[in-house]
C-alpha cells in the first residue's frame, strides 16, 4: 500500500510529531493567489478611484483577472482539507476566536463585490450584446443583464457611482483579505519564524507587487495575442507601482528580519543555521538576488535612463516576470521554510517535494494555471479592452 | 478498546444553529447570537465550561472534575511502555512519526554544554527497534563518558488557554469542563491549523481518518474511573494523574509535594501537565 505521509529527514532535535509536514506547496500557492487577487484590484482602483487616467487600458481587464482569480483562492484550501465535505462547517459553525474561520465570509463578501462591480463595469456591453445577438449567447447575455437594460446617461451616471463606490470599498476588503492572510501566519506563536506584527503588512506589499505584475505581464501577452500595440504609458505605469512597492516590500521584510536576528530569542541559533544553509538557494539567492534586486535594478535603469518603446516594453515585463517568481519564492520560504524550523528551536526539517498526489506540484501548478484559462475564456464574453486608437 | 471520544459536543453548534435560523431576517437576534458566543469564548479563555451540553456518560458529571497531568521525570527510566500502550490504547499509527505520547532522552556527555536529545523519530532508535511498529532506545552513549543524562515523557498538555482551540474554525477541538482537551473527529475539516499552532508538537494529521489527532488523557477511560493507558503501564509511577478537585488526589498531592513546573510557559497557554525533575534544556 503507498505511504499515507511522507516523514521529512532532520538534523538536531525535532519532535517527533513534526517529521510530517502539515502544509505542503498548495498553502504556498493559496496566499499567492489572494496576492494576485489584491494585487490587480489595487491596479484597477488606482484607476477608479484615484484617477490614474494611464491605467485606463488595464482598468477593466484588472477587474475581470481579479474575479477569476478570487473564484479559484479557495481551490487550494479545499485540496488540502482532510474533508473537504465538512468546509462549510466553517460557515455554518464558525468559531469566531478562529483567524480562518473568518476567511469564508471575507473572501464571500469579496467575491460578491467583484462580480458586482463586474457587473456594473460591463453592463453597457451586456446590454448592447444582449439586444444584438440571437440563440444561446443572445440568452447568456440578457440572464447576464439581469433585466436591467437602462444604458440612458442618467443611467449611467448612476453606474458610474457605484462603481466607485463598490472600488472604494474593495481597497480595504481586498487588502483586508490578504492581510487577513498574512494574520494567520503571523498571528502564530508557535513558530519563531512567523510569529511577526509586521506579517500581514509585508503579505499586503509582496501582494500589490505580484498582482500589477501579473497584469503587466497578461496585458503585454494579451496585446501580442490580439496584435495591438502596447500602450507603453500605460505598461510605464504600472512598471512605477511595481518598482514603488517593491521599496516598501524590501525594507518591510529586511525590518522584520533584522528585529528576528535583533531581538535573537531562544532558537535564534538553528534560525541562523537555517538562513546560513537552506535558505542561501531559495531566499537569497532566488527571492532576493533574481527576483527583487535583479528587477529593481533594470527598472531603476530603464527609467533613469528614459528608455522607451520596445526595450521598455521588454526590460519591464522581464522584471515583472522576476518579481512574480520573487514573490512565490516569498511566499515558500514563509510556509514552507517556517515549518523547516522546528519548535524545538533545535532541528531543521527538509521539505519533501512530492509531484503527484492531492498535495503535490502538479495541484499546485493546476490551481495556479485554472484562473489564467478561466480568463481567458471570459474576455471573449466581456472585452475589458481599452486599447489606443491606432495612429 | 475504545476508539472514538463518548463525548457529544455539538449541541454547543445546535443552539447556534438555534439561533441562526431564528435570525433569519432579524439583524436583532444575529447580534445577540453573537454575543451568547463572544460569551462562551470569553469564558473558554478563563477557563471556564463553555456552552457545551453535559456528556452522556453513565455515572460521570464532568462538571465535578478537574483532571491534570503530572511527571516525575528523575523516575522515567525510557522503556517505552507508555509509548506502546498508548499506541494500542488509541489505535495510533504504528510508525515512528505519530504519537499521542513519546518520551525524549536528553544526555550530556562530558566536556560538552549542550545536552544531545532524541527520541523515538531518532533513525537510529528506529534502527535499534528493528521495526516503526516498536520503540526503543538505542544503546548510542554506552562507549561514551556520559555526565547526565534523563528522559522526559510528553503529551498533550490540555493547556487551560489552548491555541489549537483557540485557531480551530469549526470549534472541532474543544475544552471540556473537566479540564480536557478533545477533537470530534466527526466534525473536525483536517486543515491542520490547530497542528501548526500547537507550540509542543502534541498534534499530528491522522493519515487515514483524514482528522487531526491527539492525546485525551484516555478520555474514554478516565470517565469510567480508569487511569490513562500510559499511567497504568508506567512501572516506576513516573506518570501521575488524578483530579485537583480531590486534595488527596495523586496529582493534587504531587502538585503540593513537589516544586513543579510547565514546559513553554511564555506562550501563555498555562499547561496543565506538570513536571519535576527537568533541566534547562528540556523543549
Amino acid at each position: 500500500m503507498e505511504s499515507l505521509f511522507i516523514a521529512a529527514p532532520y538534523t538536531g532535535y525535532v519532535y517527533p510529531n513534526e517529521t510530517v509536514f502539515p502544509w505542503s506547496v498548495l498553502i504556498v500557492v493559496y496566499p499567492y493567489l489572494t496576492g494576485l487577487v489584491a494585487g490587480a484590484f489595487t491596479v484597477s482602483s488606482l484607476y477608479q478611484v484615484f484617477g490614474f487616467e494611464r491605467l485606463r487600458p488595464v482598468a477593466h481587464f484588472a477587474l475581470l483577472s481579479s474575479l477569476c482569480l478570487m473564484i479559484f483562492v479557495p481551490t487550494p484550501l479545499l485540496l488540502h482539507l482532510g474533508h473537504a465535505e465538512r468546509a462549510f462547517n466553517a460557515l455554518l459553525t464558525p468559531h469566531l476566536t478562529s483567524a480562518m474561520a473568518m476567511f469564508g465570509y471575507i473572501s464571500a463578501f469579496y467575491v460578491l463585490l467583484l462580480m458586482l462591480e463586474n457587473w456594473f463595469v460591463f453592463r453597457p456591453y451586456i446590454v448592447e450584446q444582449a439586444q444584438k445577438r440571437r440563440g444561446l449567447p443572445g440568452l447568456v447575455y440578457r440572464v447576464a443583464s439581469l433585466g436591467s437594460n437602462d444604458v440612458s446617461e442618467k443611467a449611467m451616471r448612476y453606474d458610474r457611482k457605484w462603481i466607485f463606490a463598490l472600488a472604494v470599498i474593495g481597497i480595504p476588503a481586498a487588502h483586508g483579505l490578504h492581510g487577513y492572510v498574512g494574520f494567520v501566519f503571523g498571528s502564530l506563536k508557535s513558530r519563531e519564524w512567523w510569529s511577526s506584527d509586521l506579517m500581514p503588512v509585508i503579505f499586503l506589499f509582496s501582494a500589490i507587487i505580484s498582482g500589477t505584475a501579473l497584469l503587466i505581464v497578461l496585458y503585454v501577452v494579451s496585446c501580442w495575442l490580439r496584435k495591438v500595440r502596447i500602450d507603453l504609458a500605460c505598461l510605464k505605469g504600472m512598471g512605477y507601482a511595481m518598482w514603488g512597492f517593491m521599496m516598501f516590500a524590501l525594507v518591510l521584510e529586511g525590518v522584520e528580519f533584522g528585529a528576528l536576528v535583533y531581538r535573537g530569542r531562544e532558537g535564534i541559533d538553528v534560525i541562523m543555521e537555517f538562513v546560513a544553509g537552506p535558505l542561501i538557494v531559495p531566499f537569497f539567492i532566488l527571492q532576493f538576488a533574481v527576483g527583487a534586486v535583479t528587477p529593481i535594478l533594470m527598472l531603476s535603469y530603464l527609467f533613469w535612463r528614459g528608455t522607451g518603446g520596445t526595450p521598455l516594453a521588454v526590460g519591464i515585463v522581464v522584471s515583472a516576470v522576476l518579481v512574480m517568481f520573487s514573490v512565490l519564492m516569498m511566499r515558500y520560504n514563509v510556509v514552507i521554510g517556517g515549518q523547516e524550523i522546528a519548535k524545538t528551536g533545535k532541528g531543521l526539517l527538509t521539505f519533501q517535494f512530492e509531484f503527484f498526489g492531492r498535495d503535490g506540484i502538479l495541484a499546485a501548478a493546476s490551481v495556479l494555471v485554472a484562473p489564467l484559462i478561466l480568463l481567458s475564456v471570459v474576455v471573449r464574453f466581456l472585452p475589458p479592452w481599452h486599447d489606443p486608437v491606432a495612429p | 478498546m475504545k476508539k472514538e471520544d463518548p463525548v457529544e459536543p455539538r449541541s454547543g453548534r445546535r443552539s447556534f444553529m438555534g439561533l441562526l435560523g431564528a435570525a433569519v431576517g432579524s439583524a436583532g437576534i444575529a447580534v445577540a447570537a453573537e454575543t451568547v458566543s463572544h460569551e462562551a469564548v470569553a469564558a473558554s479563555a478563563a477557563g471556564e465550561p463553555r456552552s457545551v451540553a453535559k456528556p452522556k456518560i453513565p455515572g460521570y458529571d464532568w462538571s465535578e472534575h478537574q483532571w491534570a497531568f503530572g511527571v516525575d521525570a528523575t523516575k522515567c527510566i525510557g522503556c517505552l511502555r507508555c509509548v506502546e500502550a498508548c499506541k494500542t490504547e488509541n489505535d495510533v499509527a504504528g510508525d515512528a512519526h505519530h504519537f499521542r505520547t513519546w518520551v525524549e532522552r536528553y544526555v550530556t556527555l562530558e566536556g560538552e554544554d549542550k545536552a544531545r536529545i532524541d527520541s523515538q523519530a531518532d533513525p537510529v532508535n528506529i534502527a535499534a527497534s528493528g521495526s516503526e511498529k516498536e520503540y526503543r532506545f538505542a544503546n548510542r552513549y554506552k562507549d561514551a563518558k556520559v555526565e547526565k543524562a534523563f528522559f522526559v515523557p510528553k503529551l498533550c498538555n490540555h493547556c487551560t488557554h489552548p491555541a489549537c482551540v483557540q485557531v480551530c474554525p469549526t470549534g472541532a477541538t474543544f475544552k471540556t469542563a473537566d479540564g480536557v482537551v478533545l477533537i470530534d473527529h466527526t466534525y473536525c475539516i483536517g486543515c491542520q491549523y490547530c497542528v501548526q499552532a500547537c507550540p509542543y508538537g502534541a498534534r499530528f494529521f491522522n493519515a487515514e481518518k483524514q482528522v487531526t489527532d491527539k492525546c485525551t488523557w484516555c478520555y474514554h477511560r478516565i470517565t469510567k474511573g480508569l487511569l490513562p493507558a500510559c499511567v497504568e503501564v508506567c512501572p516506576t509511577s513516573a506518570r501521575v494523574f488524578g483530579d485537583r478537585n480531590d486534595k488527596e488526589s495523586p496529582i493534587s498531592l504531587f502538585i503540593k509535594e513537589n516544586r513543579v513546573q510547565v514546559l513553554r510557559r511564555e506562550t501563555g497557554n498555562a499547561p496543565n501537565v506538570f513536571y519535576v525533575g527537568i533541566d534547562k534544556e528540556v523543549v
